[in-house]
Parts: structure tokens; C-alpha cells; sequence
């Protein structure tokens, strides 16, 4: 019973925050009421009974994703009251088109029945004596590894695009420019040694080393310091 | 087992995915707003699959509700990344304007 009232409260915030994220007038409160909406979806992820990825959503989304939104939307100096420019133009048509896909979905879900095996088919049943983290750990790491594995693979390709993508060459970075050195001028002389010529002959050429800096001179008035 | 009937997760998820969608079509010029959309549309799918498991009593859609996770996460990455440089390299971001590639 209160568990049902529980799911109406965070079902209603959750609509009610998800329509403001896309209604909204300025970006910023949009990310916050995304984050609103993150947290109300976590609550209804804990009242199915999915504590780990309730948790994993309010550290991922919560935490990272959604302050990288709020980080990019206050570092971009965007004008966004001329962004929203044709709110109104595009909304009967998305009003409609949504409509038509809620009604989809209502009459997919709406005639929804389980096969009658649905309980035989079960790939990992959860067994109600394990707890929820447990359970997934045990599965992850060895049924679905190639899954986990995969996770891996894509975090890391996203991380290296994010990073390619966004890094500048900083000016002071020592990257060999080979364009430029092979254009030097100046730098190395070119000599024609004697052809049989041993080091004894030419000696090592070394290039002149400036004279180290001679020491302050530091003028002395008499000896000694008292009089 | 689910405290509510399955039908009320699925009802709160086609909602949200409804709101997802038509968060595109209102913002239109603004591509922030539209990658918050599309992190509502995988918040509702999610959302379908957490149900599922739980009606079911099986773990699997869990599972893929973690990938799906670890997808919107890199996509939001990824996205944002071409937003920042985007910006950096044109002073504007409005979905409009980049029709570079359209020679």
C-alpha cells in the first residue's frame, strides 16, 4: 500500500520534472530538472526491486552525465532565447506525432500477456534469498562477461573521442614539427673535412661555449667592518 | 514482484518516452536540450527494462539495463564533445546552422 503510493509520487514527479526539462525557458534549470527526474527514476528502480542500478543511476547520471550537461550549457556563451525561436511552430507537430507514438505504446502494453512458459524461460531467476548486487555481480562476471567486456570497450572509445576531439595543441607543447626542422637554416655548419684525416688532425669541434658569467664585483672599503 | 501492476511502469515509461520525443521537436535549434532528450528516451527505456526484470524475476534485463546505461553515458560524452568543438570552431550552436557537410 505505501509502496504504491511511494510509485505514484515518484512517477508523478518523474513526468512532472521530464515535461520542465523540455519545456523549459533557460537551459540551466532544464539540467536541474533532469537531475530531479534522475532521482525520481532511481526511486522507482528501488521499488522494483533494482537497488544496484538505482544506485549506479544517481552516481552516473546524477554525478557525471548530468553535471557534464550542466558544465557545457554555462561554459557555452550561447544566446538561448534565440534558440528557442519557433517553440510554438514546432509544437502541434510534435504534439501530434507524440500523441500518435503514446498511443502506440498504450495499445502494444495494454494487450501485453506473458507466454505461458514465460517462468520456465528465465535466463537468471532472481532468487528472493540474494541480494540484489550480489546477484548481478554473479551474473555479469560470468554469463554476460562479454557484455561487461564490451562496456569496457565503449567507455573507452568514448573517452579517447572526447579527448581527441576536444584537445587543443597547446603552444608550449615540444611536438617535433619535421617540416620545420628539416627547413632550418643556419643551425649546423657544413664543413669539408681532410679525406684520411684522423681526430688527431681536426680535433673535436665543439661549438663555442659562452664564458660563464663572471661573478659580481664587490667593492671593499678598507679592511675590516669596524673603526 | 512489483508493488504496482507492470502496466504502471509501462505507462510511466511510454509518458516519458512521449516527453523524450516531443523534447526534440520543440527544441529544435538547441542540440543540448535535444541530448537531454534522447538521455530521457534511455532513462524510459531502462525504465521498461528494470519492470520487466521485475515482473519476471529475471535478472537479465538488469543486465542490459547497465549497458544501456554505459551507452547513454558515452553518448552524452561523446555528444558534448562535439558541442564543445562545435561551438569553439563556428561561436554558434544552432541545429541549423550546421549543414557544413552539405557543401
Amino acid at each position: 500500500m505505501i509502496a504504491a503510493a511511494a510509485f505514484y509520487l515518484f512517477a508523478a514527479v518523474l513526468i512532472g520534472s521530464a515535461a520542465m526539462v523540455v519545456t523549459s525557458r533557460n537551459p540551466v534549470h532544464s539540467v536541474l530538472f533532469l537531475i530531479l527526474a534522475f532521482f525520481n527514476a532511481a526511486a522507482l528502480f528501488l521499488l522494483a526491486g533494482a537497488e544496484f542500478l538505482a544506485m549506479i543511476l544517481v552516481i552516473v547520471y546524477v554525478g557525471a552525465v548530468a553535471v557534464l550537461f550542466l558544465f557545457v550549457v554555462m561554459m557555452l556563451d550561447v544566446d538561448f532565447a534565440q534558440l528557442r525561436q519557433g517553440f510554438q511552430r514546432y509544437a502541434p507537430l510534435g504534439a501530434v506525432i507524440g500523441g500518435i507514438l503514446f498511443l502506440e505504446l498504450v495499445l502494444v502494453f495494454g494487450t501485453w500477456t506473458f507466454a505461458e512458459d514465460a517462468a520456465g524461460l528465465r535466463l537468471n531467476p532472481i532468487e528472493p534469498q540474494v541480494e540484489n548486487t550480489r546477484a548481478l555481480g554473479r551474473v555479469l562476471y560470468t554469463d554476460h562477461v562479454w557484455l561487461f567486456q564490451l562496456s569496457g570497450v565503449i567507455l573507452l572509445v568514448a573517452m579517447i573521442g572526447a579527448i581527441v576531439l576536444t584537445l587543443r595543441g597547446k603552444p608550449t607543447s615540444k611536438r617535433q614539427d619535421v617540416a620545420k626542422q628539416i627547413a632550418r637554416a643556419g643551425s649546423v655548419q657544413l664543413r669539408q673535412p681532410p679525406v684520411g684525416a684522423g681526430l688527431g688532425e681536426i680535433g673535436i669541434e665543439r661549438p663555442p661555449v659562452e664564458a660563464p658569467p663572471q661573478p659580481k664585483q664587490v667593492e671593499h672599503h678598507g679592511h675590516g667592518g669596524h673603526h | 514482484m512489483l508493488a504496482v501492476g507492470l502496466a504502471h511502469y509501462l505507462v510511466v515509461s511510454a509518458i516519458l518516452f512521449t516527453l523524450g520525443i516531443l523534447g526534440i521537436f520543440l527544441n529544435r535549434k538547441n542540440i543540448i536540450v535535444i541530448l537531454m532528450s534522447v538521455e530521457l528516451i534511455l532513462l524510459s527505456v531502462t525504465l521498461n527494462l528494470v519492470a520487466f526484470s521485475a515482473q519476471l524475476g529475471d535478472l537479465t534485463g538488469q543486465v542490459f539495463a547497465m549497458l544501456i546505461l554505459t551507452v547513454a553515458a558515452a553518448e552524452a560524452a561523446i555528444g558534448l564533445a562535439i558541442v564543445v568543438i562545435y561551438f569553439r570552431n563556428r561561436g554558434t550552436i544552432e541545429v541549423e546552422d550546421v549543414s557544413t557537410l552539405k557543401g
